[in-house]
């Protein structure tokens, strides 16, 4: 069972509903976090890291006694990673996709595949809970192979939960991608709803079942409210602004170690999205 | 002219909220929304689109069932795992190399143009702004970032503005690497939490990297004291200034309620603040 926890917009408490989700429930639980570029779980979960290895993507290197300079190479690139001068070929790797075609179609045999870091994947366990999470190296452009990565570590006989980036393009998708439920984390405020709309679109069009948690529930207006009714969203939890929850946060204190009532919560929302998850098997 | 961006490595800390306020304060600016998978800025500037343009980026493969003799060699070499036992392209994986097109023996496969997006020119009462928005489940966002700065600074450059500022995406990777190259000055807006250190020091490592300028502004600085001491300190030992601490406030959301950049929505300790912030970064 997955249940990935996405948003649109940042700051809207993506990993502070995941992260007191895994410690509420009574089950075997997983956690991912897929925020590789801004990982923070690992702040409130406080996990023994057991391994740390380093992932890679393959990138092309040229054999300059076997190049001809024909050009083929950068002609190929979609990704303009490949420039070839007079006598000599520029890789620009940081720009490369990892597609393989310059390798493939090169006629002097002269690319080959050389692996370079992008970043680092950790496991380890919280208590009963294994942690596993990714670190973009500073500077790195696309962070879908690390998060590609450290979703090859799903076990989905357990309660798999995968805290993921904001925004709505490539991470968002590589994160909540193969998911049995998203929760979709908003605010009620006009950002909170132009970018859960968002969000919305692209759980659809990968056919993900989800529903919304309205975080800060008693701010704002009652716009988003009447747009999860009107799209027939189901409202899995409302949680009310409270300053005692922001300083827990500050400090890196998971809400349910100081507000038991959380935990039923939490526990009652899980038995409900496993039964919509069951319903529509 | 200068470029300033508003960065933060976490979301939600207070980019589009005080990008808001900088454009109306500026007077004579153009306005850049570089977050363009979730962008926000035209809500508070209430602008009035002018000009509509599509994005296209890439390619995305199409197979001709009529030549497709099944072969699959083309579900072999792709890398993404877009094609299907079926021979369908998924379009939202594939990344548009066109190895399958290269390999495929029947010639059944077409690198088709994409559109992934569309980006607006607009006019709001404070200047112009520059905004996009990225297709559903489309990629590419730093071109699309690119493609807005490119065109922020145009109408720079020909009405004779003073300042580009431009609201930047959370997170650390292509969009903000493209939100960032070549600005004047990186805001970076943090929050006195662990999370907001956390990543704060992500992205400043990543805008000294890049040899940017560097400012601080600590929001919400009395949700956690202590944190923002911590913060003040970490900044005075990289040699980056302070520019301010922004009191929590319950106006910001009413003010987005209202869709009115806060510092014309209210006269309070905040909106005080922020004003002389903006004159320390335009003195």
């Amino acid at each position: 069972m997955i249940i990935s926890i996405a948003s649109g917009k940042g700051g809207t408490g993506k990993t502070t509903i995941a992260v007191n989700l895994a410690l509420s429930i009574d089950k075997e639980v997983q956690f991912l976090d897929c925020d590789v570029e801004e990982p923070n779980a690992h702040i409130f979960l406080k996990p023994k890291m057991k391994t740390s290895k380093k992932v890679s993507i393959p990138v092309p290197e040229v054999d300059d006694e076997k190049c001809n300079f024909c050009r083929k190479c950068a002609e190929f690139c979609a990704y303009n990673a490949i420039a070839v001068l007079k006598n000599k070929v520029l890789i620009f790797s940081n720009l490369c996709h990892s597609c393989g075609g310059c390798t493939l179609l090169c006629p002097q045999k002269a690319i080959s595949e050389v692996n370079r870091e992008i970043g680092i994947l950790e496991t380890g366990n919280s208590g009963g809970l294994q942690f596993i999470h990714g670190r973009l190296n500073i500077g790195e452009a696309m962070s879908s192979p690390l998060i590609r990565a450290v979703k090859e570590q799903i076990n989905s006989d357990k309660i798999v939960i995968i805290d993921a980036p904001p925004g709505t393009s490539c991470p968002m998708i590589e994160s909540v991608k193969g998911s049995d439920f998203s929760i979709l984390v908003s605010e009620p405020t006009p950002f909170g709803l132009n970018d859960l709309t968002l969000a919305v679109e692209v759980l659809r069009k990968l056919s993900i079942p989800f529903g919304v948690i309205i975080n800060r529930a008693d701010i704002g207006d009652d716009s988003l409210e009447r747009y999860c009714k009107n799209e027939h969203i189901p409202v899995l939890l409302r949680i009310p602004f409270d300053k005692k929850i922001a300083f827990l946060y500050s400090k890196g204190i998971p809400v349910v170690k100081e507000q038991k009532e959380y935990i039923t919560k939490f526990n009652d929302m899980l038995n409900n999205i496993l039964d919509k998850v069951q319903r529509n098997k | 002219m200068k470029q300033i961006v508003i960065i933060s490595g976490k979301g939600g800390t207070g980019k589009t909220v005080l990008s808001a306020s900088f454009a109306v304060l500026a007077r004579n600016a153009v306005f850049a929304d570089c977050d363009v998978d979730a962008a926000d800025l035209h809500l508070l500037l209430r602008s009035e689109i002018k000009e509509t343009h599509d994005f296209q980026s890439g390619k995305k493969a199409k197979i001709d069932k009529k030549l497709c003799t099944e072969c699959g060699y083309c579900i072999d070499v792709c890398r993404f795992a877009s094609i299907s036992s079926d021979f369908i392209v998924d379009a939202i994986s594939c990344e548009g190399c066109g190895v399958c097109s290269y390999i495929c023996p029947a010639r059944a496969i077409e690198m088709e143009d994409n559109i992934s997006g569309e980006w607006f020119i607009s006019e709001t009462k404070y200047g112009p702004l520059v905004h996009a928005r990225l297709g559903i489940a489309e990629t590419n966002s730093g071109k699309l970032v690119s493609l807005v700065r490119q065109n922020a600074k145009k109408i720079a450059e020909e009405r004779d503005l003073k300042y580009i500022i431009i609201d930047g995406p959370p997170g650390i990777s292509c969009p903000v690497i493209a939100s960032l190259v070549g600005v004047d000055l990186a805001i970076i807006v943090t929050e006195p939490t662990l999370s907001g250190i956390h990543d704060m020091k992500r992205i400043i490592e990543l805008a000294k990297n890049l040899s940017i300028p560097i400012q601080v502004i600590i929001n919400k600085a009395d949700i956690n004291t202590k944190n923002s001491i911590a913060i003040e300190k970490l900044c005075k030992m990289s040699n980056i200034p302070v520019l301010g601490r922004l009191p929590f406030s319950d106006k910001v959301v009413e003010s987005i309620t209202k869709g009115v950049p806060v510092v014309e929505f209210c006269k309070e300790e905040i909106t005080e603040e922020i004003n002389i912030i903006w004159e320390k970064i335009a003195s």
